[in-house]
């Protein structure tokens, strides 16, 4: 039973980066119908920005959780301008193969100079250490990672249901004709809500550098998880997608202990499972 | 008309001529790198097999007396059927001769059945399966640096002699996972240890907190790490963060590169025991190889055993083209031949290939420097033994390769 306490942590853990990815792609899909698949590479960008803050710049982990999202952010508006803009109205496939395109590119990129083995990152000295629960030990730097993700995820959540900015991007996306008609500037508040979904990768980047390898690789592997939770919570739905990444790092944690073998294939499991009985996804609305 | 067909009947038998002369002294050789280029295996093998393949033919000299060398390279991904797919392709269609690195003891298992079948040659230096000299043998194979048996039998006997009799294994759920915990917990019986449990997960794993919670809970001496690349690291690493080590319990790195060491740091990996057949900083020849490699290399890294291996055993296939004065594009031949031969190179020393396919040479047993033990970059390895290659592998009196005459 104890075993068991310890599995569902740990689940949690995997959660919480499942949960801020995924809500980046909620919000992405949400406001600009574009289905991001660069979302791997943004959030491995935001691991490296982290490691050459600090190993280039003497910069620490705390502000590297500031910076990092920022200068991976403004890196996504750049791609939002130059690129994404021009798929306005056309079919979701083309937004997908250029994202998928420049993901490629820059995974590539990132390769060629700093191989596949990843680079070191060391937990912050605030944050090291642990302390026994009586069924396991939890490094505290995990324990960070579940509340300050929890924390971001309804932050966001919070910002784009509940504010008047929210208000003005949800409806911008019902119809921006009649949005723009009340002299709100559209394009922008677009390229702002890419920059904030691509944020929101880059931070789960900097959170993950310390427990993974900065390693270019890094977001391939986990992004069709992270797509596979986005179907299962439902396209577009951002509580959603904040529930269901949790909800699956436990499941997948669970799997882990019961049935090793089919860790990674559970998550896919059940979406084909959430598919054949709700194809909108648990929390989604039919197109 | 009929000086056209006589014309067309003359350039025939000419060219059948110019055919035959070609086979008795055909010096064309072509080379295929097939490895991971692109996951998690690519730093100990990828793009740098191909680099010191390419120093192989170079320091050959063999264009210089009138062969003609071609090299080829891709990416498996890991996948045994697309392996088999490029194998298949390169022997019909590229025409290649030999079969270099082909790590991934999955990949490699399927490949060596290939070569086997159209007759081509395979060195592996990068697989980890004690398979492929063992009940999967072939007259076409060469298993050149390492492979399971030795690991287990080198570090596995060096740690229960050390006192770590209990063992829980965490597997890389596949041939070579499989294969390393099968042969280290063979060894770890016999030396009078006990394996207490293992737990295998899957290929390419991000996060192993639930199993190192288990490894945890199983409260055995040593917990052995039958995997390799980036899942050990991330193993080692993830370890340290749950205080595995600092609670008492030991990591047996069963597969460790030093590309792997250099990704961890010395900080997180100083302490670890690990056997490898090739370290940049034995002596003067593997120094002057391995500078000149990390030249070459993007990201400057030094050469990994797996690397060395590709370099050694194309220098050895070479020698015995030379020896028999041109290439037969007859795998099989050319192997028989490469047995006869003695082995010698700067990187590996002297040695030899048994009937069974597998190169003989010493092992070493190392272990990671502290950070103040460490003079600069990729300075990581303290040598604490060696085995003889005669001791290092499976004896031939317990091979079940048929190719072995008992």
């Amino acid at each position: 039973m104890q075993a068991l306490y310890a599995q569902l942590l740990v689940g949690l853990i995997n959660g919480s980066f499942y949960a801020l990815l995924s809500l980046g792609l909620a919000v992405i899909f949400g406001m600009l119908n574009i289905i991001n698949f660069a979302h791997g590479a943004l959030y491995m960008m935001g691991a490296f920005v982290a490691y050459f803050l600090l190993n280039i710049g003497g910069i620490n982990y705390w502000w590297a959780l500031l910076l990092a999202p920022i200068i991976v952010g403004i890196f996504g508006m750049i791609l939002e301008r130059t690129m994404l803009q021009w798929l306005t109205g056309l079919d979701h496939l083309y937004g997908l193969l250029l994202t998928f395109g420049i993901a490629l590119i820059v995974q590539g990129v990132f390769q060629n100079y700093f191989g596949s083995s990843g680079l070191p990152y060391a937990i912050p000295d605030q944050l090291k250490g642990g302390m026994n629960l009586g069924f396991m030990f939890l490094p505290v730097y995990r324990g960070w990672v579940v509340v300050f993700s929890l924390v971001v995820c309804l932050a966001t959540w919070f910002l784009i249901e509940k504010t008047q900015l929210g208000a003005y991007l949800r409806a911008a996306t019902e119809n921006p004709t009649l949005v723009r008609a009340f002299g709100i500037n559209v394009p922008r508040m677009i390229t702002l809500t890419y920059g904030l979904g691509v944020g929101l990768a880059a931070l789960a980047g900097v959170l993950s550098a310390p427990i993974n390898q900065v390693r270019p690789l890094m977001g391939a592997d986990l992004i069709i998880v992270v797509f596979a939770v986005v179907v299962i919570g439902g396209m577009g739905s951002i509580m959603g997608s904040i529930i269901t990444g949790f909800a699956l790092g436990v499941i997948e944690g669970l799997t882990k202990y019961f049935y090793p073998e089919a860790s990674n294939t559970v998550v896919f499991v059940l979406m084909v499972l959430v598919l054949l009985v709700k194809p909108t996804g648990l929390t989604g609305r039919a197109a | 008309m009929k000086h056209g067909i006589s014309a067309m009947l003359l350039g025939t038998a000419l060219a059948f001529g110019a055919a035959g002369a070609a086979v008795a002294q055909d010096k064309n050789i072509k080379i295929g790198v097939l490895t991971d280029n692109s996951g998690l295996y690519a730093d100990l093998g990828g793009p740098g097999s191909t680099v010191a393949a390419q120093m192989a033919i170079e320091d050959s000299g063999l264009a210089a007396k009138g062969w003609k060398l071609d090299l080829i390279s891709a990416d498996h991904q890991n996948k045994p059927d697309i392996g088999s797919t490029i194998a298949r392709q390169w022997i019909d269609v590229e025409k290649v001769d030999i079969f270099m690195d082909v790590l991934n003891s999955g990949v490699a298992l399927a490949v060596n059945n290939i070569v086997k079948e159209k007759n081509s040659i395979l060195i592996d230096t990068g697989a980890a399966t004690s398979d492929l000299t063992n009940t999967q043998c072939s007259p076409n194979t060469v298993h050149w640096v390492y492979d399971t048996y030795m690991l287990a039998n080198s570090t596995g006997q060096a740690l229960v002699k050390a006192g770590g009799d209990t063992w829980y294994f965490l597997t890389a759920d596949y041939a070579f996972g499989h294969a390393l915990e099968r042969d280290t917990a063979a060894v770890v019986v016999k030396s009078g240890g006990k394996v207490i449990g293992n737990v295998k997960h899957p290929l390419n794993t991000a996060d192993f907190s639930s199993f190192l919670l288990q490894a945890q809970a199983s409260k055995a001496k040593i917990i052995g790490m039958a995997n390799a690349g980036g899942d050990t690291t991330n193993t080692i690493k993830q370890a340290a963060e749950f205080g595995v080590v600092s609670g008492g319990q030991k990591l047996a790195g069963l597969l460790l590169f030093i590309t792997d060491v250099h990704a961890l740091g010395l900080k997180v990996a100083q302490g670890l025991n690990f056997t490898e057949t090739f370290y940049w900083d034995m002596n003067d020849g593997t120094r002057a190889f391995s500078k000149r490699f990390s030249e070459r290399m993007k990201n400057k890294a030094m050469p990994s055993m797996v690397q060395a291996g590709v370099y050694s055993g194309l220098l050895h296939y070479f020698k015995a083209l030379e020896a028999m004065g041109g290439n037969p594009h007859d795998g099989a031949k050319v192997v028989a031949k490469m047995k006869e031969m003695p082995t010698d190179d700067a990187l590996f020393g002297k040695g030899t290939i048994r009937a069974d396919g597998r190169k003989l040479h010493p092992a070493y047993l190392f272990e990671v420097k502290k950070p103040e033990e460490s003079k600069g970059p990729w300075d990581y390895y303290k040598l604490i033994g060696t085995t003889p290659g005669e001791q290092a592998f499976r004896p031939l009196s317990e091979s079940a390769c048929p190719l072995v005459k008992k």
